[in-house]
């Protein structure tokens, strides 16, 4: 053992760990999804497989990971390729900068969220990839669209979050979530908490902004020509971002792991970010089985006309009280 | 300026209301039958292909073969076969075979028969895999049930 610096088996326990994680939690997600989609509409959902259909995710995952990969004609296939790869990876990597809890934390890097924000962008990217190089048109207006899409919205989203780092003086997402000891930036934030998780919704392309996937449209939009575990790829890093907006929500407005005291709350403290980052996360999945998806001009209306100014103005206010 | 915000208000308040609406439906009851495992009740009208009436006297069917059945069947899907025995020359039912692939369902046959011989089944789960899996022999099908 002496050979492996403790750091080296560090950072390895804690990106097993954070893997582990993102698999796992694509999986509960999933059959929560499908449950409460089922709910909603008064049917009870999946059933089959496992005592109320718990294992569906599993065996669905092994299905997934049983299919053959498809290439169509005439792609481009090292992009092909590379598109999944790219929509995945960033969303865990990012997981890194995420406090758990106060000691639950791979690297706390002093930019922690301008890492998240970075890698989070490349998810455009990967989009963009997937739909070009599929040589097919419903990909190419979904990654378009994606495109479009994404850039709106990244600017209230960050005037949101720039907001939040008026008030902390820091990047780190620690330092963020200590800020909130006294009162949760919910309170103090309400117009930035709103900017930022209707403008994250469009940034994970969930709906009622899931305008580059539109099934009645675009049959799958950017992965129409995806199957097997290539398709699996786009889906698990789709869940990964949307628990990712949950815990930038969480460490940015609502207090991180502060809750009531429980025994070992360096640790335990992981029991409160998690619930809350579920509870936001449901409440992604509340709103796809509530709104019906907007149509494109009324998308970027709503982020140009209504999201950039507010979010401005809440920058300007909270500029202007900070200043006095 | 203020229709900018009245439709801002009216937009997040139409959005709430949307939310209630749909938490409230995911505590309800759910409404959906489970299929193989739940069945719904079939109504009494609902006509199924053609079974006989049992007989309490003889257990067997009412049929006297009058053919009123076959006459008045527009899809001509009734096939019977009998046979002549005793003195009186009675008519003995061997089959009585009902083309479903054919059958409209409509009903003249059940109509026709005057002594509530034959009737509508409440079976709808069919399935087979040639066209002779829907050639109904009433006889043998009254015998099993």
């Amino acid at each position: 053992m002496a050979l492996l610096p403790p750091e080296f088996i560090r950072i390895l326990i804690s990106s097993v760990l954070i893997v582990s994680f993102v698999f796992l939690n694509a999986m509960i997600l999933v059959y929560i999804e499908r449950k409460v989609a089922g709910h909603i509409q008064r049917r009870p959902g999946p059933m089959e497989v496992g005592p109320h259909g718990i294992l569906q995710t599993l065996i669905d995952g092994l299905k997934l990971m049983g299919k053959q990969i498809i290439f169509p004609d005439n792609i481009d296939k090292p992009l092909f390729c590379i598109a999944p790869l790219l929509a995945f990876v960033p969303a865990v990597v990012a997981f890194v900068v995420i406090p758990f809890s106060p000691k639950l934390q791979a690297v706390d890097l002093d930019m922690g969220i301008i890492f998240i924000l970075a890698l989070a962008s490349l998810n455009v990217l990967a989009i963009l990839l997937a739909g070009w190089s599929s040589n097919n048109k419903y990909s190419l207006i979904g990654a378009m669209r994606s495109v479009a899409q994404n850039i709106a919205y990244e600017i209230p989203m960050l005037l949101s979050l720039l907001a939040v780092l008026f008030m902390t003086n820091s990047l780190s997402m620690k330092s963020i979530v200590e800020a909130q000891k006294p009162l949760w930036f919910i309170v103090v934030q309400p117009v930035a908490f709103l900017i930022y998780f209707i403008a994250s919704l469009a940034e994970t392309n969930r709906a009622p902004f899931d305008l580059p996937e539109a099934e009645s449209e675009l049959t799958a939009g950017f992965h129409t020509e995806y199957g097997g575990m290539a398709y699996g790829l786009f889906y698990l890093g789709e869940y990964a971002n949307m628990v990712m907006v949950g815990a930038i929500t969480t460490t940015f407005f609502l207090g991180g792991w502060s809750g009531p005291p429980l025994p070992y709350m360096e640790y335990s403290g992981a029991f409160w970010f998690l619930a809350k980052v579920y509870f936001i996360v449901f409440s992604m999945i509340w709103f796809r089985w509530t709104f019906p998806r907007v149509r494109f001009d009324q998308l970027m209306n709503f982020c140009w006309k209504i999201m950039v100014p507010f979010g401005l103005v809440n920058l300007m206010i909270t500029a202007l009280v900070l200043k006095i | 300026m203020i229709k900018y915000f009245k439709d801002i208000f009216l937009g997040a308040q139409s959005l709430l209301v949307g939310l209630w609406v749909t938490i409230g439906y995911m505590f309800k009851p759910i409404v959906t039958v489970q299929y193989p495992r739940e069945k719904n009740k079939i109504p009494p009208a609902y006509r199924g292909h053609l079974e006989f009436t049992r007989d309490p006297e003889t257990g067997g069917s009412r049929c006297v073969v009058c053919l009123r059945c076959v006459q008045s069947c527009p899809s001509k899907c009734i096939s019977i076969d009998w046979e002549i025995k005793g003195e009186k020359r009675k008519r003995i039912l061997k089959s009585y075979v009902q083309d479903f692939t054919r059958c409209s369902q409509c009903g003249l046959c059940v109509e026709a028969c005057e002594l509530g011989a034959i009737r509508f089944s409440n079976e709808y789960e069919l399935v087979g895999f040639a066209k002779e899996d829907f050639y109904f022999n009433l006889v043998k099908m009254l015998e099993k049930r």
